[in-house]
């Protein structure tokens, strides 16, 4: 006998069934996928991304999407982590009869996370994760050559190249993952999105918090992203894994302890004790968010230096990488002025509400 | 009373990173009924060798590790104050670690 959230008492063949089908109708009610397309599966060999792979690969053949899936691995380089964690993806690989590709920071970026906590420090080291974790498929050549070499230069040398020598030139730059993936699904749970809510609340990012909510984000980039597990609860996830007993690698990244984000999901977790619908409730809090018309949003631009799509000249990104390849690791984080050390403090008396208001969206921070 | 115990998701860490527990609990005294938190109180002291505070706040579980009894969830046979018998089996796992 086990329970669902919402007092529900079934039984463990039943509980596979309920779960089962209610990603199936996500992924249906939310037109998630078209038939024949090749699909990246974000594994980390974690309980979501595993359950993820399991499950999509079951639902994938019953219902007959006609997907082709894969798993995609990054390798962030983070030692007694990351290292360990990928060799549950490879059983994964075998498990579930899903081919595996990986991609590491080193290869795109010419950065571990090792190197760049050496280099930064304990602080915001999640900034640098994030951001360059979600450029990983978007743009290959990111680190290595300027836009105006990628667009014209790289194409008329090619025209003059025998194609086998030009397959070869791919394949040594490596720089180049030539992954075909027209999307990449990820196993955000629930409890993952409500966290996402109250942290842009928290810090006042209003554009991120008009699209943290989306089940589907990034349609007008390179890659669509999608969620299938928006409005699944942890404890399902791992209550599932759990008795199918699939194999799952399960350590905090040694990082984290010191991320904005542990203070969010403490909260969670006490409010889900206190009334488990409260998560599902911040979602929908999240989505019902609407903003002033008369307030400045920013607008989605390109990157000067890569072409990804960004709201400022450069992309974050390339902020970041600039930052770190001429040693000023601050570059890209805190305020842009101020006494550097991302202190909030104003000297003058008065000026702290007027500061507030005509700061840029999302960058308050603590 | 005999128990088998079991630590996933990481707790295992904070027992010696084992994480099956064959153990023999006494019950308390003036009574003779052993419940949850008889046990967390008991594994606590015993089995747990480093940062507690992942594993408990205050009397109960800390908020996120999930309790099974039985391969039955907590929450429906009374949390901390579910009876145990001899040969019962209750695990542990916390979800509190990347997906």
């Amino acid at each position: 006998m086990m329970l669902s959230i919402f007092v529900l008492k079934i039984c463990r063949e039943c509980f596979y069934e309920v779960f089962e089908e209610e990603i199936h109708q996500v992924i249906v009610q939310n037109r998630l996928f078209k038939s024949g397309e090749r699909v990246a599966i974000g594994a980390s060999g974690g309980k979501d991304s595993t359950v993820l792979a399991y499950v999509l690969s079951e639902l994938n053949r019953r219902h007959n999407y006609g997907l082709d899936l894969f798993l995609l691995s990054i390798d962030e380089g983070i030692t007694g982590y990351r290292d360990d964690s990928l060799e549950t993806v490879k059983r994964n690989e075998v498990q579930y009869g899903l081919p595996l590709q990986i991609v590491s920071y080193k290869d795109l970026y010419g950065w571990t996370m090792d190197d760049i906590v050496k280099m930064i420090g304990l602080k915001n080291n999640c900034t640098f994760c994030g951001v360059f974790r979600r450029q990983v498929i978007a743009f290959p050549l990111h680190s290595k050559h300027s836009l105006f070499t990628q667009k014209f230069i790289i194409p008329i040398i090619f025209c003059f190249m025998p194609s086998s020598l030009i397959d070869f030139l791919k394949a040594l730059d490596r720089g180049a993952t030539l992954l075909k993936v027209d999307k990449l699904v990820t196993g955000h749970n629930a409890d993952d999105i409500a966290e996402t809510v109250l942290l842009n609340i928290l810090r006042g990012d209003i554009a991120r918090l008009s699209r943290c909510t989306s089940i589907t984000t990034g349609e007008d980039g390179p890659i669509p992203r999608c969620k299938p597990f928006k409005y699944t609860y942890e404890k399902e996830i791992v209550m599932y894994a759990y008795f199918k007993k699939l194999d799952y690698f399960s350590t905090e990244c040694i990082y984290s302890p010191n991320a904005y984000r542990g203070f969010a999901r403490e909260f969670i977790k006490d409010l889900e004790r206190l009334r488990p619908r409260a998560i599902l409730d911040i979602i929908k809090s999240g989505e019902d968010f609407r903003i002033a018309t008369t307030t400045k949003m920013p607008e989605q631009g390109t990157c000067e230096r890569c072409g990804y799509i960004s709201s400022q000249k450069w992309c974050k990104a390339c902020v970041l990488l600039e930052g770190l390849n001429r040693g000023l690791p601050k570059m890209g984080i805190g305020r842009p002025r101020g006494n550097g050390n991302g202190d909030n403090k104003h000297t003058e008396a008065g000026s702290t509400a007027k500061s507030i208001e005509s700061k840029q969206c999302g960058s308050l921070d603590f | 009373m005999q128990l088998t115990l079991e630590f996933g998701g990481g707790l295992e860490l904070l027992c010696d990173s084992i994480k099956i527990h064959k153990v023999n609990i006494n019950l308390p005294n003036e009574s003779d009924i052993l419940t949850m938190k008889d046990l967390l109180s008991w594994v606590r002291t015993n089995l747990i060798k480093e940062r507690p505070e992942m594993f408990m706040k205050g009397d109960t579980v800390r908020p996120g590790v999930l309790v099974l009894v039985n391969d039955c969830d907590w929450e429906l046979s009374g949390q901390l104050d579910t009876t145990l018998e001899d040969k019962d089996v209750i695990v542990f796992i916390s979800t509190l670690h990347g997906g």
